[in-house]
């Protein structure tokens, strides 16, 4: 094993600038659209008075447990002290803090009165979990900022360690606490349990580590790179790892629900006949995001191919946005439970009048909007890695330190 | 970019828009132990509609409640709904967008819901607002404690304070609250309004703050005759809304969620 150099992205600069163009050119049509929707007000999205939160919260939340998920790979080198993944430990938090200032932006842009920021920052209430979520965001922000100095800098080197258990603590208070924005609304029959915060930090893992790897794959690949088999064979072990644990989370999730009879229709209606969100459940979170991945990723011969692990990740994204859909918008357009044993026959506000769901359809504006948080967590991670050392030289087996466990050793040191 | 907040366009002749009244606006401050935000935007405060305006800070003495006795509730009748929305300046909105979408955004502080028992088919009618919980989830989640409620019991929007969030809407279970999509125009002085807050069925606060004895959809429903709603002090054992409740058996919608609701039912 070798000593792991880190190096600038040193694409040819018209590679970069374009990229950068790309990136940026995004960024500004999404200022457009936030432009449109802040000056001719939330009329022209598809959010009503019954789905509140619509694509622009998809791709906030995505992006923001993505960010939580991609500082996993530092996690598992400093704290579990799995010396394959310190070299890749930078780049991993430098996406979770490129990601979060993504993701927070679209939610920012998303508010009736975004220019009242300086309101929600100075007022907080206690008993807000959102309130809460604004320290558990801007503490990610400055504890990540912290562990990369600790990981790059040599006067940092002792802090390393437990600034890293600091991070991963709070990493994964803050996926917690986003779950449970969700988790505890009482009003709405999906979200009524507790089991959305642990539920999202499982999904968290599967996300962050599909876009920490395509990042990866794509950075190496452009400057020649190399990424050995056994680093490869880890990541890919690890993605199809935090694929069966999500889908173990959204097992029990449905179970536990299915298990309550006063949820008996929510099921019903999502699993089998809630249209949109039945179809986004079934093959975009179950199939494409899931098990197409899981066999890809096990598969003998597919798992080697550097495409088909693109693929792989690319499909834990598509199923993460599927699942964000499902799991924000899904469960608002099911209607809220206002008179048990009845039902509502006529109603002056869409209370769901003979169990219809509420009406909702993302307009242009609102997924450009979101596209925007992705382009910004992006351009962040380019820009990043172009002037910083983020980067390992190479990830070639020769370099990458050995497996520490062997098949062959004794689990335990015999009795003398 | 929000004129609209701002511009407080008086269609009420008696009062000039502005007298600011000073009372309420320290109060709104204190209630919601926020009086810092009052100095955020100086040009929202509410204004008098009528003489008398209260001088003394809001107490506890009082709950304010609405009972609404569903044998009467007639079916097909809005005249509750209409008057609220002229009370409150809803009927000054202006559609947006295709019809389908605008009967989703608009605002809505009080609906008419038929509903009908799945096990009997009994049908009965009944109006719907805020329920003003004594234990409120919107206010327990609104991120800014723009959500809050006042010592008499009504929940209310500061609209200094909301940034548009909406996650109080998520957290109602009563669904109860309305999001401004668009630009508003032409609004009452008691009621000021502005695209991206979140606006719900104050009790009439304005007529509350003014020593008036009701609210729109009380005086409107009695006017028609039916007389299925009444207002009043919860706390006072001798009030109206106190003797019937002890009268005729009534519950709360989603009692178990316990929230202590200050709206009741009968024969639901
Ligand atoms: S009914 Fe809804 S808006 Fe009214 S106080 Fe209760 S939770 Fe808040
Ligand atoms: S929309 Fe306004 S009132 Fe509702 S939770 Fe957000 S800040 Fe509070």
């Amino acid at each position: 094993m070798k000593r792991v150099v880190y190096r600038e992205w040193r694409i040819p600069p018209e590679r970069y600038w374009s990229l950068l163009g790309f990136l940026a050119a995004l960024i500004g049509i999404a200022a457009l659209s936030f432009g449109y929707m802040e000056h001719e007000g939330h009329w022209v999205s598809g959010m009503n008075n019954s789905v509140v939160w619509g694509m622009p919260h998809v791709f906030a939340v995505f992006l923001i447990i993505a960010a939580s998920g991609a500082l996993n790979i530092a996690s598992i080198g400093t704290v579990f002290r799995k010396p394959i993944y310190k070299p890749l430990g930078r780049l991993s938090g430098l996406l979770a803090v490129a990601m979060l200032m993504g993701g927070l932006l679209v939610l920012v842009m998303d508010l009736g009165r975004p220019e009242r920021l300086i309101v929600a920052m100075t007022n907080y209430n206690f008993s807000s979990i959102f309130a809460w979520n604004i320290f558990l965001y801007t503490g990610f922000m400055a504890i990540v900022i912290a562990y990369l100095w600790s990981m790059a800098d040599r006067q940092g080197g002792p802090f390393n360690y437990p600034i890293g258990i600091l991070a991963l603590v709070w990493r994964l208070a803050l996926t917690t606490g986003t779950g449970s924005i969700f988790g505890f609304l009482v009003a709405r029959q999906a979200y009524d349990a507790a089991i959305l915060g642990p539920m999202f930090v499982s999904l968290s893992f599967a996300y962050g580590l599909a876009v920490f790897m395509l990042v990866l794959m794509f950075g190496f690949e452009e400057e020649g790179r190399p990424i050995g088999p056994r680093m490869m064979r880890r990541l890919r072990n690890l993605l199809a790892l935090f694929i069966g644990i999500a889908l173990y989370f959204t097992l029990i999730y449905h179970l536990t629900n299915l298990y309550m009879a006063k949820n008996d229709g929510l099921e019903h209606w999502l699993l089998l006949s809630g249209g949109i969100y039945t179809f986004l459940f079934w093959v975009g979170w179950i199939l494409v995001g899931s098990l197409v991945p899981m066999w890809i990723l096990y598969h003998p011969v597919l798992s080697r191919k550097r495409e088909w692990i693109i693929g792989a990740c690319a499909l834990v994204i598509v199923g993460g946005f599927s699942a964000l859909y499902v799991i924000i918008i899904g469960s608002q357009a099911f209607p809220m439970a206002l008179f048990p044993g009845h039902t509502i026959l006529e109603s002056g506000f869409a209370d769901g009048v003979n169990g219809a769901a509420a009406p909702y359809w993302p307009t242009i504006p609102e997924i450009l909007l979101g596209v925007g948080g992705v382009a910004v967590a992006l351009l962040i991670t380019a820009v990043g890695v172009r002037v910083l050392q983020f980067m390992p030289e190479s990830l070639a087996d020769d370099v990458v330190a050995p497996d520490e466990e062997t098949l062959d050793a004794a689990p335990f040191a015999k009795p003398v | 970019m929000n004129e609209n907040a701002t511009r407080i366009a008086s269609t009420s002749d008696e009062t000039p828009a502005s007298t600011v009244d000073a009372g309420r606006r320290g109060f709104i401050g204190t209630a919601a132990g926020l009086s810092a935000a009052a100095l955020v935007a100086p040009g929202v405060f509410l204004h008098s509609v009528a003489a008398a305006p209260r001088s003394e800070p809001v107490t506890d003495s009082v709950r304010w409640g609405l009972l609404i006795d569903t044998a009467k509730c007639a079916d097909g009748c809005s005249a509750c709904v209409d008057a609220c929305d002229r009370e409150n300046g809803l009927d000054l909105q202006e559609p947006h967008g295709s019809e389908s979408k605008w009967e989703h955004q608009k605002s809505v502080w009080i609906r008419k819901v038929k509903l009908q028992d799945n096990q009997t088919g009994r049908i009965t009618n009944l109006p719907m607002m805020c329920q003003h919980c004594e234990h409120p989830p919107c206010v327990d989640v609104c991120p800014t404690g723009a959500s809050f409620k006042r010592a008499d019991g009504i929940v209310m929007v500061d609209r200094h304070l909301c940034i548009g969030c909406r996650y109080c809407m998520m957290a109602c279970p009563y669904k109860a609250r309305s999001f401004i999509h668009q630009n508003t125009s032409g609004q009452l002085t008691a009621v000021p309004r502005g695209k991206g807050c979140v606006e719900s069925c104050n009790l009439c606060v304005h007529r509350r703050d003014h020593g008036e004895e009701s609210t729109a959809c009380v005086d409107a429903c009695a006017q028609e005759g039916h007389g299925a709603i009444v207002f009043g002090d919860l706390k006072d054992p001798d009030s109206a809304i106190s003797q019937r409740l002890r009268e005729i058996p009534s519950r709360q919608i989603r009692e178990d969620l316990v929230l202590n609701t200050g709206v009741r039912y009968a024969g639901v």
